[in-house]
């Protein structure tokens, strides 16, 4: 792999809470293009992980290169970051949240950022605090996407999602995702309508690797499906 | 294209055997545009990178061609329609006579059995 396809290196990284140990020393390159799904039971350390990724948690130990560059505040403005949490403002209409979120990044795109709207059904008179879940999974993502950062990662994006909100956001997610400038992470204990998104898995577990790979090698190897697989680690 | 995946199975062979199977029944014809890679991804609902993949691998077997700019198109070639279809026919009936020989089926047995079977189902038809 030439260094330029490294857009994620993570070495060592470890994180303490008290009683738990988050993440146990994860080792893991992200290569350029690809759609990586973060996979494992809660508490397993997803969340933790994509944290460090962003500097929302500080890592007790362990390197993070992002884009070939160390960890620091300016290498946040390469990432697209879409938490789990409820993270918008009620009394914003889905027009005002994104003009907020635009003033923030060089890298919105105003054009994007109207065809996503469109594209997932978004009016952009609605006010925040009338959006369902599934609306505002859609507006997440939409916010995520309408930038041209090289990374994007989504904890969790389909949890609790009504099932034509999954559909449209899956959708949303194979049309936009540029494989030649973006790389991916998703996380999700969702995997079986999930699994034909993703080039590549990572299978975590009380915070360690377990398995990595490129999704259609292992369905090759072991002749099960990434869901099959990822309940037989899990058992 | 609707594909009823089966997830255990590399998602790009089977929408090889898919696009095979269109070309064998007559449903694409030689000289027909496939979807964009893009177009088809967000129908079926799998990564891009997946489906670039059977596209590649469709030109390798000399399925499709691409034309820069212009899409990918099934070639005009209409001696692939029966190639595609006999792969498709030698296929199966391997696939058949493998199920039936793990159930302990003689050679003799195996023909009778087919001799049978069609005997059955033009009664039904006739009734």
């Amino acid at each position: 792999m030439i260094d330029s396809e490294r857009v994620v290196v993570i070495e060592g990284l470890r994180k303490r809470y008290p009683g738990v140990n988050a993440l146990a020393g994860i080792d893991l390159t992200l290569s350029r293009g690809e759609i990586w799904g973060l996979l494992g039971p809660n508490g397993s350390g997803k969340s933790t992980l994509l944290k460090c990724l962003v500097g929302l948690v500080r890592p007790d130990a362990g390197r993070i290169e992002i884009c070939q560059e160390p960890f620091s505040r300016r290498a946040k403005a390469n990432i697209a970051f879409v938490p789990e949490v409820d993270n918008l403002y009620r009394w914003m209409t889905v027009q005002e949240t994104m003009d907020f979120i635009a003033a923030f990044y060089d890298d919105w795109q105003p054009q994007r950022a109207k065809e996503l709207l469109d594209f997932m059904r978004l009016d952009p008179k609605s006010k925040v605090s009338t959006l369902s879940k599934g609306m505002k999974a859609r507006l997440k993502l939409t916010l995520a996407l309408a930038r041209k950062a090289p990374l994007v990662l989504l904890d969790e994006p389909l949890s609790g999602i009504d099932p034509s909100s999954r559909d449209r956001i899956v959708e949303g997610i194979v049309r936009q995702f540029k494989s030649e400038e973006q790389t991916m992470v998703l996380s999700t204990h969702a995997v079986g309508e999930t699994e034909r998104l993703f080039d590549s898995v990572i299978f975590l577990e009380e915070g360690r690797v377990r398995l990595v790979g490129s999704a259609e090698d292992l369905r090759m190897e072991y002749g099960k499906s990434i869901n099959d697989l990822f309940k037989e680690v899990y058992a | 294209m609707e594909i009823n995946f089966d997830q255990s199975i590399p998602i790009y062979l089977q929408i090889i055997d898919e696009i095979k199977r269109l070309v064998a029944t007559g449903t694409l014809q030689p000289g027909d545009k496939l979807p964009s890679q893009r177009d088809l991804a967000a129908e079926l609902k799998v990564n891009a990178n997946t489906v670039q993949r059977a596209y590649r691998e469709m030109e390798l077997l000399g399925l499709v061609e691409t034309l820069r700019g212009q899409g990918t198109f099934v070639c005009d070639d209409h001696q692939i329609v029966e190639s595609t279809r006999k792969e498709m026919l030698t296929n199966l009936v391997n696939d058949f006579l493998q199920s039936m020989r793990s159930l302990g089926c003689s050679e003799q047995e195996i023909l009778k059995r087919v001799g049978d079977g069609l005997f059955e189902d033009r009664e039904v038809k006739d009734r």
